[in-house]
């Protein structure tokens, strides 16, 4: 394998200390347990919000902690849901007396984890709402499998929900928010290539040269279909039309449309999806209002594309809009 | 006989060997169906054991055993760290104020382990996971104590019971967990929990053939 690092086990230590130097005007990071929270926390009578999951997805979640999106950020192995205590120790870093509102992709090991940390929390006073993020829609919503994944739409909801809890919304309005944001949202991936695990050597899954996969997770982990490669806007079609039928978004509707790179796939190809997407969407009368386009939620090296679609409204619409400062998305300020 | 203090020592040091000598293979099961971390996380929160072992030694069995739980809770992560840290937290509930463990309090500590492990993940037998090997080790536990066999014995057929059940996962579609998000192209691969799972206990048989 190819990667700039030194040794794999010190991957995620090394990456921490280059974010601790590279932004100390936004994060404070802590060590054993690890754990990244924004530079002035916790902000008195505001909800924390805490997420957090493997590392390899960068910018997500480290990159979002910050004024107006997420006040902790919990970063596991690669690919591996960070554990109870660095979740606990987060908690009580922002907790500003108006509760902490926990972000948990659905994942078995995050849900796990997160549900302990919640447990744990509320032993020591702290008031902790979660809320399960399960936008993607590759996987089928039964109780034949682990349930629909965490994917895009929990990069959107950080931002929303964050920009609520720092206009000082309750634990509740920011919990419902929340739920509400995973219910109008969804997503779907694929990848043209795997990606490769520091400590394990070797790609994730084997991907011949002609072939790609449909309907990926986030951790390198084979989807539902593997097929020959077709070109963007038929891939298009493939990711966008069960987005759109799912939920289902309807004429008339306005969307915040988020293509996103799962980190080697450039700009370049992300503006071809962009641009097939919206005409899709338009022929449908579907108005897409707002828009996300790079590398936000990623899997390494990965090359690859997934597109989110999320049902806007003047609320919501107000939150995206609304200013935010962290290291991988910053407007407004 | 019966199983000591030391003898638990000893499992656990010889588990930790296991899966360091296995976490590639462990890894590999895992890159068919998961996302190939499992031989990593697991070798990880043994390695991190280790290192916290000479500080519990000198506790009775419970507290050694909540002490690999508590490890394993915050160094191996995944799904794996909670419902192995279950595993170990319940047979230290299990064991509260026994100095030494017969068989049948072996066999209530895995019931509990089991139970535990329900519980947090919610799976049941047949959905490909680390409950397909638990359970049909419990079943042999359970028979062997209502036939009074030697400790030794006892743990040898939970064992071989819990390696038949780890292989019939291989045909199994998986219904929970990473693995769950293939359908049926999960089929026709053996599940990694199981595997450490049939290890651990495997272990166990191994370092307790005496007691």
């Amino acid at each position: 394998m190819k990667k700039l690092i030194n040794k794999p086990e010190d991957v995620v230590l090394e990456e921490l200390q280059g974010i601790e130097l590279a932004h100390p005007d936004i994060v404070k990071v802590f060590y054993d347990p690890n754990y990244i929270v924004r530079a002035d926390a916790p902000v008195k009578g505001k909800v924390g919000l805490v997420s957090g999951g493997g590392s390899g997805h960068e910018p997500m979640h480290g990159g979002f902690v910050g004024m107006g999106m997420l006040d902790a950020a919990c970063p596991g192995a690669v690919f591996t849901s960070p554990t109870p205590d660095q979740m606990l120790e987060a908690t009580k870093a922002v907790n500003g007396g108006a509760g902490v509102l926990h972000i948990v992709k659905n994942y078995t090991g995050d849900v796990m984890n997160f549900e302990m940390a919640a447990d744990l929390a509320k032993e020591e006073g702290i008031e902790v709402e979660s809320v399960v993020v399960d936008d993607d829609v590759a996987v089928k919503d039964s109780t034949w499998t682990a349930g629909r994944r965490g994917v895009g739409l929990t990069v959107l909801m950080e931002k929303i929900v964050g920009a609520a809890a720092e206009e000082g919304r309750s634990l509740k309005e920011v919990a419902d928010l929340a739920r509400k944001v995973n219910a109008q949202g969804r997503s779907m991936g694929m990848a043209l290539t795997s990606c490769v695990v520091p400590h394990v050597g070797k790609p994730s899954f084997d991907l011949p040269e002609d072939e790609m996969e449909i309907g990926i997770g986030i951790h390198g982990e084979p989807g539902r279909v593997r097929m020959k490669l077709e070109p963007a806007d038929k891939v298009t079609e493939m990711l966008l039309t069960p987005i759109v039928e799912d939920l289902p978004f309807k004429a008339g509707d306005e969307v915040l449309l988020f293509v996103n790179s799962m980190g080697g796939t450039p700009l370049i190809e992300l503006y071809i999806i962009y641009r097939k997407a919206v005409q899709m969407l338009e022929a449908k009368g579907i108005k897409v209002t707002r828009h996300l386009i790079g590398p936000y939620i990623t899997s390494l090296e990965m090359a690859g594309a997934s597109i989110t679609l999320l049902k806007l409204d003047a609320d919501l619409t107000k939150l995206w809009d609304a200013p935010v400062k962290t290291a991988g998305m910053r407007w407004g300020i | 006989m019966a199983i000591s203090r030391d003898n638990v020592l000893a499992w656990i040091r010889n588990f930790a060997q296991v899966i360091e000598e296995n976490n590639g293979y462990l890894t590999d099961l895992d890159r068919e169906i998961g996302d190939a971390d499992h031989g990593a996380n697991m070798n990880r929160g043994f390695k991190a054991v280790m290192t916290k072992l000479p500080s519990l030694e000198t506790g009775d069995i419970p507290s050694i055993l909540k002490g690999v739980g508590m490890t394993l809770l915050s160094s191996v992560g995944g799904a794996s760290g909670p419902l192995y840290s279950t595993v170990f937290m319940q047979l230290s509930k299990t064991f509260a104020g026994k100095e030494q463990l017969e068989l049948a309090d072996w066999c209530a500590g895995w019931e509990a382990a089991e139970q535990g492990v329900q519980m947090r993940g919610k799976a049941v037998p047949g959905e490909k996971t680390m409950v397909d090997a638990m359970q049909p080790a419990l079943d042999a536990l359970k028979e062997a104590v209502a036939q009074n066999l030697p400790i030794g014995e006892g743990l040898r057929k939970s064992a071989d019971a819990a390696h038949e059940g780890m292989l019939a996962t291989i045909p199994l579609v998986a219904r929970k967990g990473r693995a769950s998000y293939l359908g049926e192209r999960s089929a026709n691969h053996q599940d990694p929990g199981a595997t450490s799972t049939y290890f651990l206990l495997d272990s166990a048989a191994k370092t307790w053939a005496n007691c």
